[in-house]
């Protein structure tokens, strides 16, 4: 189980506010460009995409290259449509994936 | 009252240690938090962005969980981390009568799998022992590095001052010469910090991870050619015990990020 | 024409020609640089464009001109472009030219952004130029480009 964190603005949302949302999540991105000291290679392992869905749509997603920095963090921003979860999803290689979900709190 | 305690701790510190001609003068000192760029002190601010508090969220898990079948989590004996652990880390290494020896941190959490909650010590630099190292420190934030007059620590940290002006490896240089004499100058293209250890265990970006003290102590010798001393050596812990020394007052800023 | 100098010459490949091609044609393959060059990061925009040649403009980069470790450099992006169903930005990607692979991350966006600025942390092998270039629903690019510095720490583990 990875260790990620999400972070939605903890001041009061109302309906219509553009928010920013904020993801990171603890993983290597293992580029699979390093070397061990004897020379071997060390696989790539990275995560390839994020989702990000809330309010039955997935309102962002991305796609990763080695180039992300290890920990990959990311921000954008979602217009706060209603009161609800939002949930993000990273997949990559060997089969990683994780969810982590956190509730928008959204004033009418 | 925060200054009056430091100013009495850095009092005490000077006390009980004599003032080389070379060491940075009180006022002169800056921790590796003040002497970075502005956007690396960014990322550390900001403990949402702060890669080492993953670290932390990692050690948050860990405390509250039995470590095997039957066995006390961390919390079973502590209780609620933020109250027991306060100030602990500020004024580690400590002596550990059992050993008749200093211990750091991550020796004491081994001590603790050990001898109380009777499973096997995980390695340091894993990631479950710098989870709970991180989790610790972080409840010494903001706090004083304190000084400690324990005469029983007092030839370990003599022992560790020794260590710190001793020159070594293929570049026979020592510690004293780069953090003492040559701070703030260009090592290729970045600049000599002084070498204070006040954010331990640290996310350093150059190994994309948190690591602790003694990692970076093993780093700075190979950094000289020297052949660094093993993980857990008395020579680290005694370094370390003069550090912390020489660092007291300073105010803790753990768990950091530094380049 | 002279006579050959030997018989052999006419039927055979000259065998000291052959070997020193190989030689020469494998110290090529040898010094090929383990990094992308500039030109592989134009073929990559070009590939995301389809051949198209964005435009400067509308796109800004905020990154550091200068970072004390390539490891985890924050780089922002912003496109000055509205959100509206119908009319907005699309895709957001950013391409390096000196990594080991000219692509970065691609950010795919709808009008439910309500803005187009994306945050990320990328490694950066060494000083060079990072280019973000933005899809429109109207199916245009535009991009924009800077320089960065890299520096690297000492006392490392190697």
């Amino acid at each position: 189980m990875a260790t990620a964190n999400v972070l939605i603005p903890r001041s009061v949302i109302r309906k219509g506010d553009i928010v920013t949302l904020k993801a990171i999540i603890a993983h290597p991105m293992e580029t699979g460009f390093r070397r061990t000291e004897t020379g071997g290679e060390i696989p790539r392992n990275i995560i390839r995409h994020v989702s990000c869905h809330y309010d039955g749509v997935e309102v962002f997603s991305c796609d990763f290259h080695p180039s992300i920095s290890a920990n990959p963090f990311l921000a954008f921003t979602t217009i706060a449509t209603k009161t609800g979860p939002v949930s993000f999803i990273w997949t990559g290689d060997n089969g990683f994936r994780h969810v982590e979900t956190a509730i928008m709190n959204v004033t009418d | 009252m925060r200054p009056l305690v430091s100013i009495v701790m850095l009092g005490l510190a000077m006390a009980v240690l004599p003032l080389h001609a070379q060491d940075i003068p009180a006022h002169d000192r800056l921790s590796g938090f003040e002497m970075m760029g502005a956007d690396v002190q960014a990322m550390q601010r900001d403990d949402f962005s702060n890669p080492a508090m993953l670290s932390v969220r990692e050690g948050e898990q860990l405390w509250s969980r039995a470590p095997a079948q039957g066995k006390k989590s961390c919390q079973g004996c502590h209780h609620d981390v933020a109250t027991s652990m306060t100030g602990v880390a500020a004024r580690y290494p400590a002596f550990d009568a059992g050993s008749n020896r200093p211990i750091d941190l991550a020796g004491r959490i081994q001590q603790c799998q050990t001898e109380r909650q009777g499973v096997q010590a995980a390695p340091r630099e894993s990631a479950l022992l710098l989870a709970l190292q991180a989790l610790v420190a972080l409840q010494s934030r903001g706090m004083p590095i304190a000084a400690t007059a324990d005469p029983r620590l007092a030839a370990a940290r003599e022992r560790g001052q020794a260590l710190f002006n001793q020159r070594f490896g293929q570049l026979n240089l020592s510690c004293a010469q780069c953090h003492n004499q040559n701070w703030g100058k260009s090592l290729g293209g970045t600049r000599i910090p002084q070498g204070h250890p006040t954010g331990y265990p640290i996310f350093r970006m150059e190994w994309q991870a948190v690591g602790s003290l003694q990692r970076r102590l093993r780093n700075c010798l190979t950094g000289v050619r020297a052949e660094p001393f093993a993980p857990g050596s008395p020579e680290l812990i005694e370094i370390e015990l003069y550090l912390m020394q020489r660092s007291a007052g300073m105010a803790m800023d753990a768990p950091a990020v530094r380049p | 024409m002279s006579q050959p100098i030997s018989r052999r010459c006419e039927t055979e490949p000259d065998r000291r020609a052959v070997i020193l091609a190989g030689a020469v044609l494998g110290t090529l393959l040898a010094v090929r640089p383990a990094q992308a060059m500039p030109d592989d990061m134009e073929r990559a925009i070009r590939a995301f464009t389809d051949g198209a040649v964005p435009k400067p403009g509308k796109v800004a980069i905020e990154i550091a001109p200068l970072v004390e470790n390539g490891n985890a450099v924050s780089i922002e992006v912003a496109v000055d472009h509205p959100m509206l169903p119908g009319n907005f930005v699309t895709d957001i990607a950013i391409f390096n030219e000196k990594n080991p692979l000219p692509g970065v991350a691609v950010f795919h966006l709808t009008p439910r952004a309500g803005r187009a600025h994306v945050i990320t942390r990328m490694r950066l092998a060494t000083s060079q130029h990072v280019t973000a270039v933005a899809r429109l629903s109207d199916g245009s690019f535009w991009s924009d480009a800077r320089e960065v510095i890299v520096t690297i720490a000492a006392c490392t583990e190697e």
